[in-house]
């Protein structure tokens, strides 16, 4: 068999195992490996301009395809510049291997230049990780760390290569599947629990459907919208979830949790059975633990064991990939259906009609100043709900989230556990590189957006004219709404009174700038925007700088205990 | 409660930091930890003593289990079984005299290992408690250095733990 320098058998491992993309930057350690990638054309390289932006973009496209993102660093800094991007990741879920250069093997442990412990600082924020210390490990490592990303409960896995590794020889084989024994996910449902959960289901009385990312991580969307319409019921989903099923249904209630619906919360709070479906009961989802569905017997679903419990004790838990459980559900509801008492869901749902009839969302149409809600409400009409939508952190998520009614699963890409300023812009990128024809929005705040601005440079390199919805407030808006409820509006360096001229910015990187500046601008600049498929379009709304997020649930606070905006609170 | 865990792991570097990186960063007590390989060198054996309620035990179980490294966890406290430590002590002979000590050691089956000029070095083997009322029998003044394995546990009967 012929002998590959381990750089080569890098670049061929991955074209085997089916990757087309892959995002980086270059630096000592890595050099051979960069020029195994310069004599190859299986994978294509995307050169981000910095670490953190190529992390995000392998995220975003993994969120987007539901394939591995792949990302190449270097040592040091380059993989602690990595760092934030594989946290994000870990926090969700998201399956991404991430390869690192490391100083060679004779000098590991010497403080040698560009030097860091790659496997140490990785961590905590891993699924797993390793260091390659033999060529002829390389090959099978690299099938493990796909293998480990992708399956069970996903996440990131790092492969740390020192440099004179990738220069060594061997034979090259990449095996055909991997067998761990310390390492084998779950993945049928318990059937004596399924059956447990089926008659606790057909028997409630006040059911509510509360289903999070892992729907979507399994895949399992067609599923669970049978399941949903089945049985009748109310469906909430967290911020994760939103787009497993399609929520402009009438069953769907809107997301839950601190910023959630009125209904959707009243209706958890209420509940008498919590039907939990790859959600992991996150704190600012659940609200005040003591409170938590005080009424409710819960069954959760989930692939991971140690979610279950892990928060709020769980009556019937069901370990196993979300789209096995549901198929199991549905081919045994079908038979028992009848046994649902219809009058009994009906006064049900005219109790969480009386809470939507509050209209929790309502918001100034009046107003002459840019309501970050109505930017949104339009995008999601001109994109007719179809667009990626990728976001960053802070209250444009959550009006994002409140506003686009995300009618697909893999459509709503945002940090949503490590909450992650700077994740946006780079994330629509990595997803546009995989839908080059799709429409790719990233709606975002000028305080995240400038945390990663340098791949504005990127995108155009590579032509990659996503869309961003700048709601610009010149504030960070949660922080200043945090401080306006409870720091007696001390605005303790929440305002960002250096800001760039965003359109000049967008043009100087060789992009489109628009301004909106009042609420009639609103319209026609989106319109204008979406219609320049050709070119990266940055859209700069000035909107209301005093709007708040509502509903709001106080942080330590329960379901029934929110705040909604000043007008509804009076109503 | 006080629990013992019993693990198998993947004999690989890190398996260990991953495992103790892992009580930090979720804030579990770690009250004694061992390891060392099994008669199996591609594996190790591992035994922790941690202190949680049930709840944070059972979560701890889990999250043991979720990392790829680890092979097998169980709780030896669902089971019958056995604990045992070593206790290395080294004491100072001009203060203690070995008379007094011997018929001690010779009830609790510990045994003088080094017998040098101005020292004892004691062997003890035993749960932790036993090894506890060793030490607080002994002046403090008369110890130089205590030196404990941390526990090493087994089940009872036919239950074992094996690939």
């Amino acid at each position: 068999m012929e002998k590959l320098h381990g750089a080569d058998i890098f670049v061929r491992a991955l074209a085997d195992e089916g990757v087309k993309h892959l995002f980086g930057y270059p630096g000592g350690a890595v050099l051979h490996i960069y020029d195994a990638l310069y004599k190859q054309t299986a994978v294509e390289h995307i050169l981000v301009r910095h670490e953190q932006g190529a992390a995000h973009a392998a995220d975003g496209y993994a969120r987007a395809t539901g394939e591995p993102g792949v990302v190449l660093v270097t040592s040091g800094p380059g993989v602690t510049n990595a760092i934030t991007g594989i946290a994000t990741a870990y926090m969700d879920s998201i399956p991404m291997v991430v390869f690192s250069g490391q100083v060679p093997r004779g000098v590991i442990g010497n403080d040698a230049f560009q030097e860091v412990d790659a496997v140490g600082i990785s961590r905590p924020c891993v699924k797993h990780n390793f260091l390659v210390k033999d060529v002829r490990d390389l090959a099978s490592i690299i099938k493990k760390a796909f293998y480990i990303a992708k399956t069970g409960r996903p996440g990131p896995v790092l492969v740390d290569i020192p440099k004179d590794v990738t220069a060594d020889m061997c034979e090259y084989d990449y095996p055909a599947q991997v067998n761990m024994r310390s390492y084998r996910p779950i993945t049928d449902g318990e059937p004596s629990q399924i059956k447990r959960a089926i008659k606790l289901i057909l028997s409630a009385k006040k059911p509510i459907i509360y289903t999070g990312g892992g729907v979507i991580l399994g895949e399992a969307s067609e599923q669970l919208t049978s399941f949903t319409k089945t049985l009748g019921y109310p469906i909430t989903n967290t911020l994760m979830g939103l787009g497993a099923y399609p929520a402009p249904d009438k069953q769907f209630i809107g997301m839950l949790g601190m910023h959630g619906t009125y209904e959707a919360n009243m209706a958890m709070h209420h509940c008498d059975v919590l039907i939990a479906i790859g959600a992991r009961f996150d704190d600012r989802v659940t609200g005040d633990l003591e409170q938590f569905c005080p009424y409710a017997k819960i069954i959760h679903i989930d692939i991971d064991p140690a979610s279950i419990s892990k928060n709020v004790p769980v009556d019937i838990p069901i370990i196993g990939n979300v789209k096995s459980v549901l198929t199991d559900m549905n081919s045994q509801l079908l038979t028992q259906i009848n046994k649902i008492d219809s009058n009994v869901i009906s006064a049900w749902w005219a109790l969480i009609e009386e809470w939507q009839s509050i209209d929790c969302l309502k918001f100034d149409r009046k107003s002459d100043k840019i309501k970050p809600q109505y930017v949104i409400e339009t995008l999601y009409e001109l994109t007719k709900g179809d667009a990626y939508i990728t976001s960053d952190v802070g209250q444009h998520q959550m009006w994002a989230a409140q506003f686009y009614k995300f009618n697909k699963p893999r459509r709503w890409i945002n940090s949503g556990g490590l909450g992650t300023m700077g994740f946006g812009m780079p994330a629509a990128m990595g997803v546009k590189v995989a839908f080059p024809n799709e429409s790719v929005v990233c709606i975002t705040g000028e305080a995240s957006l400038v945390m990663c601005i340098q791949e504005l440079s990127t995108c155009l390199q590579y032509n990659l004219p996503i869309k961003i919805v700048l709601l610009n407030n010149r504030y960070m808006g949660m922080v200043r709404q945090w401080q306006e409820f409870f720091y007696d509006k001390r605005y303790s360096h929440s305002y960002m009174d250096a800001l760039p001229d965003f359109i000049k910015l967008a043009e100087s990187f060789g992009h489109m700038g628009l301004q909106a500046d009042k609420s009639s601008d609103v319209r026609d600049v989106l319109t204008e925007g979406l219609a320049r498929t050709d070119k990266l379009v940055l859209m700069n709304f000035v909107t209301d700088q005093a709007e708040n997020v509502y509903p709001m649930i106080a942080a330590g606070k329960g379901h029934h205990e929110m705040h909604l905006s000043p007008e509804r609170e009076m109503a | 409660m006080r629990h013992i865990l019993s693990l198998l792991v993947e004999n690989e570097a890190g398996a260990l930091s991953r495992i103790s990186g892992l009580f930090s960063a979720r804030a579990y007590n770690i009250e004694s930890l061992t390891v060392a390989p099994t008669n199996d060198d591609s594996v190790s054996r591992m035994t922790i003593v941690t202190v949680g309620s049930d709840q944070v035990v059972e979560q701890i179980t889990k999250q043991v289990n979720k990392l790829v490294d680890v092979i097998k966890v169980i709780d030896l406290n669902d089971m019958r079984h056995i604990e045992r430590e070593i206790l290395l002590i080294k004491v100072d002979s001009n203060k203690i005299q070995k008379e007094l000590l011997e018929p001690i050691l010779k009830e609790i089956h510990g045994k003088i290992i080094d017998d040098s000029e101005n020292t004892f070095t004691i062997e003890l083997v035993g749960n932790g408690e036993k090894l506890d009322n060793f030490i607080q029998q002994i002046n403090t003044d008369w110890i130089i250095e205590v030196v404990r394995s941390g526990v090493s546990g087994i089940a009872l009967g036919t239950s074992a733990m094996k690939i």
